[in-house]
């Protein structure tokens, strides 16, 4: 795939990799998302607004640059600002690979860091020579004061160009939570939230703190993703439980998404609001108990984003779509296209009368009849 | 503090001064959670210590403050129910024909006065949306003006501005209104302001409307448009 090293949130040419749930594969244009969406479906999105998380300053006992990524803290209540998990980084910025930065002075609890106009003491280490327990020497007006002046935007290599706040807010960013942006909703703008009102499509929100994606550290990089809080409005829970009763299906933007909702849901049997904190991962073995289909970037094989897509659809599909995106040409990375999967045991989206599409689906006459499709979009051949 | 579903959080711009200073206090005084933007620290400081509000330094008509302002109050109140755009900029003074008036002060006037406010609502629409979401009720309140209608002389650039800004609200509204999102423009009428000093200075201050009043009918307008259960900014009767 090829990286997306351009902060365009809506390209006019962004693409979509469609897995359904037979596992047929094609590629469609992103524009088509609405199309592949029936009314009653509930489309549900992480409406987090993104931190400036990455804080430039210096560890004041060594003298030494270093840069802070908070990455976790333990509620999205907007007063619980002083405590963060973080991690650390030596001297250099995201223009350099997280894998090659230089590292921090070694790091003790008890040692001041500045940055920028927030003062922050490290109170443990957490396990790893640089995740750190931080708190700010502050009041919480103060730390919202010292992010939005001093913050920047967590970024990597594949993106030389400094990121903005408005770079990395999805349209319906509301509260400021996620330390990276729930990327999948750079998709939405309110043009299509326009348009799924008038198909009767609902849409809902979790408000859920995406965490960040990528240390440069193989072991912190294992600890991903952290525990994250989020939140379930009351009218969500009140869609889903629709959409359940009545057959229809719950397509979720984003991994923050599935995993917030998928949380619930197996801690109370059905998806109920009110704040959580999500410490689960979900992979092959997870049995989805919600969520019919998942819209999110594209995501290489390794990472946590990838193993969630697994809870979708077999190594085959998945093996299938690979191949999809390589050829295809598709972008990668935040900022990148787009792949839509229907779970295998997916709702047919066409309401309580119509029976589950299921795994049997997969047999080989209807892969063949699938060649229908490719007047709606080019059906993807994969020998598997 | 902590905010339940009958205390709306509210953003004003403009908040050290005039209408802005007003709204601030009748909020407050009607219980809602107010956070503030104003151009000057200490005076931020001082309408913050004494209001119990949130202060934040920021200028509306810089592009890069926007995303700082949306924020620090989206993350300091928790969320964003009511926006009042009120931060206003007078365009030339003393106030200037048309002919008269340098393309700076005109483009000043509107980039305080339309822009500012279209990236602010912009920037803030999510918070607003999630707002409605919830069954909080959402609403961004647009100060205008009669020089937003009336063709007076000499209030070119701002009676455009404020037309132009007028004009957006009416537009917007249709468009998200779907959304449970809702934008009015009011016009306080002719008040007794730092402002108004600054246009008419030799005007006879005892004809004008204290701010006062304009903050309590603007606060009864928003209480209006929020939902009938969120009682918190009602007036006792």
């Amino acid at each position: 795939m090829i990286a997306a090293d351009r902060p365009v949130q809506r390209a006019t040419d962004s693409k979509l990799l469609h897995a359904d749930a037979a596992g047929r594969v094609r590629t469609l244009p992103r524009s088509s998302l609405l199309d592949l969406l029936s009314p009653g479906d509930v489309v549900v999105a992480n409406d987090a607004a993104t931190l400036p998380a990455s804080l430039r300053g210096v560890h004041v006992e060594a003298g030494a640059a270093i840069e802070v990524r908070l990455a976790a803290r333990a509620s999205l209540a907007s007063a619980d600002v002083l405590r963060f998990q973080a991690i650390v980084f030596g001297a250099g910025d995201h223009r350099t690979r997280t894998e090659d930065r230089a590292l921090p002075p070694p790091l003790e609890p008890g040692q001041k860091l500045q940055l920028g106009p927030l003062t922050a003491v490290i109170e443990q280490l957490l396990g790893h020579p640089r995740l750190i327990a931080l708190r700010f020497d502050a009041s919480a007006a103060e730390v919202w004061a010292g992010l939005a002046r001093h913050g920047r935007p967590i970024q990597y290599a594949h993106m030389p160009e400094a990121l903005q706040l408005w770079d990395v807010w999805t349209p319906i960013a509301a509260q400021p939570v996620a330390y990276e942006p729930p990327s999948a909703g750079f998709a939405l703008d309110w043009q299509l939230l326009a348009a799924l009102a008038s198909k009767g499509i609902a849409f809902v929100t979790v408000t859920h703190a995406a965490g960040i994606s990528s240390t440069g550290d193989p072991d912190l990089d294992q600890l991903l993703p952290f525990d994250e809080p989020y939140r379930i409005p009351p009218t969500t829970e009140a869609a889903i439980r629709r959409a359940s009763r009545e057959g229809h299906r719950v397509v979720a933007i984003g991994t923050t998404v599935v995993r917030a909702l998928e949380h619930s849901a197996a801690r109370f049997g059905a998806v109920v609001a009110g704040d959580g904190v999500a410490d689960q991962r979900i992979g092959a073995q997870t049995r989805l108990r919600v969520v019919d289909a998942i819209l999110s970037g594209t995501h290489e094989p390794g990472t946590s984003h990838y193993d969630l897509l697994r809870a979708f659809a077999d190594e085959s599909t998945l093996r299938c779509a690979d191949q999809a995106l390589d050829e295809g040409g598709f972008r990668t990375h935040e900022f990148g296209d787009s792949v839509l999967i229907f779970a295998a045991n997916a709702r047919t989206g066409r309401g309580a009368s119509s029976p589950y599409t299921s795994r049997f689906l997969r047999a080989p006459d209807v892969v063949q009849e699938s060649g229908r499709l490719s007047s709606a979009g080019r059906l993807v051949g994969c020998s598997s | 503090m902590q905010t339940d579903m009958q205390t709306p959080r509210v953003l004003i711009t403009g908040g050290t001064s005039g209408l802005g200073l007003a709204l601030v206090r009748e909020l407050r005084a009607r219980g809602a959670r107010v956070a503030f933007v104003a151009r000057t620290a200490e005076r931020v400081a001082a309408v913050a210590r004494e209001h119990a509000a949130d202060g934040i330094v920021g200028d509306v008509a810089q592009k890069h403050d926007i995303h700082r302002i949306a924020l620090q109050a989206s993350g300091v109140l928790g969320g964003l129910d009511v926006l009042v755009n009120n931060a206003s900029d007078l365009g030339p003074t003393p106030l200037a024909l048309l002919g008269d008036t340098e393309c700076e002060d005109f483009e000043r006037a509107l980039v305080t006065n339309v822009l500012g406010p279209f990236r602010l609502t912009k920037a803030l629409l999510g918070s607003l949306a999630a707002s409605a979401r919830e069954g909080r009720g959402s609403v961004v309140l647009n100060i205008s003006s009669d020089a937003a209608v009336n063709a007076y002389g000499g209030w070119g650039a701002y009676g455009s501005s404020k037309a132009a800004l007028a004009h957006m609200t009416r537009i917007w509204n249709e468009e998200i209104s779907s959304q449970g999102v809702k934008l009015l423009a009011l016009d306080p009428g002719d008040m007794d302001t730092p402002m108004h000093a600054l246009a008419i200075p030799d005007a006879d201050r005892a004809t004008l409307k204290q701010p006062r009043a304009a903050a309590v009918e603007i606060a009864d307008a928003i209480a209006d448009l929020l939902p009938t259960r969120s009682t918190v900014l009602r007036r006792a009767s």
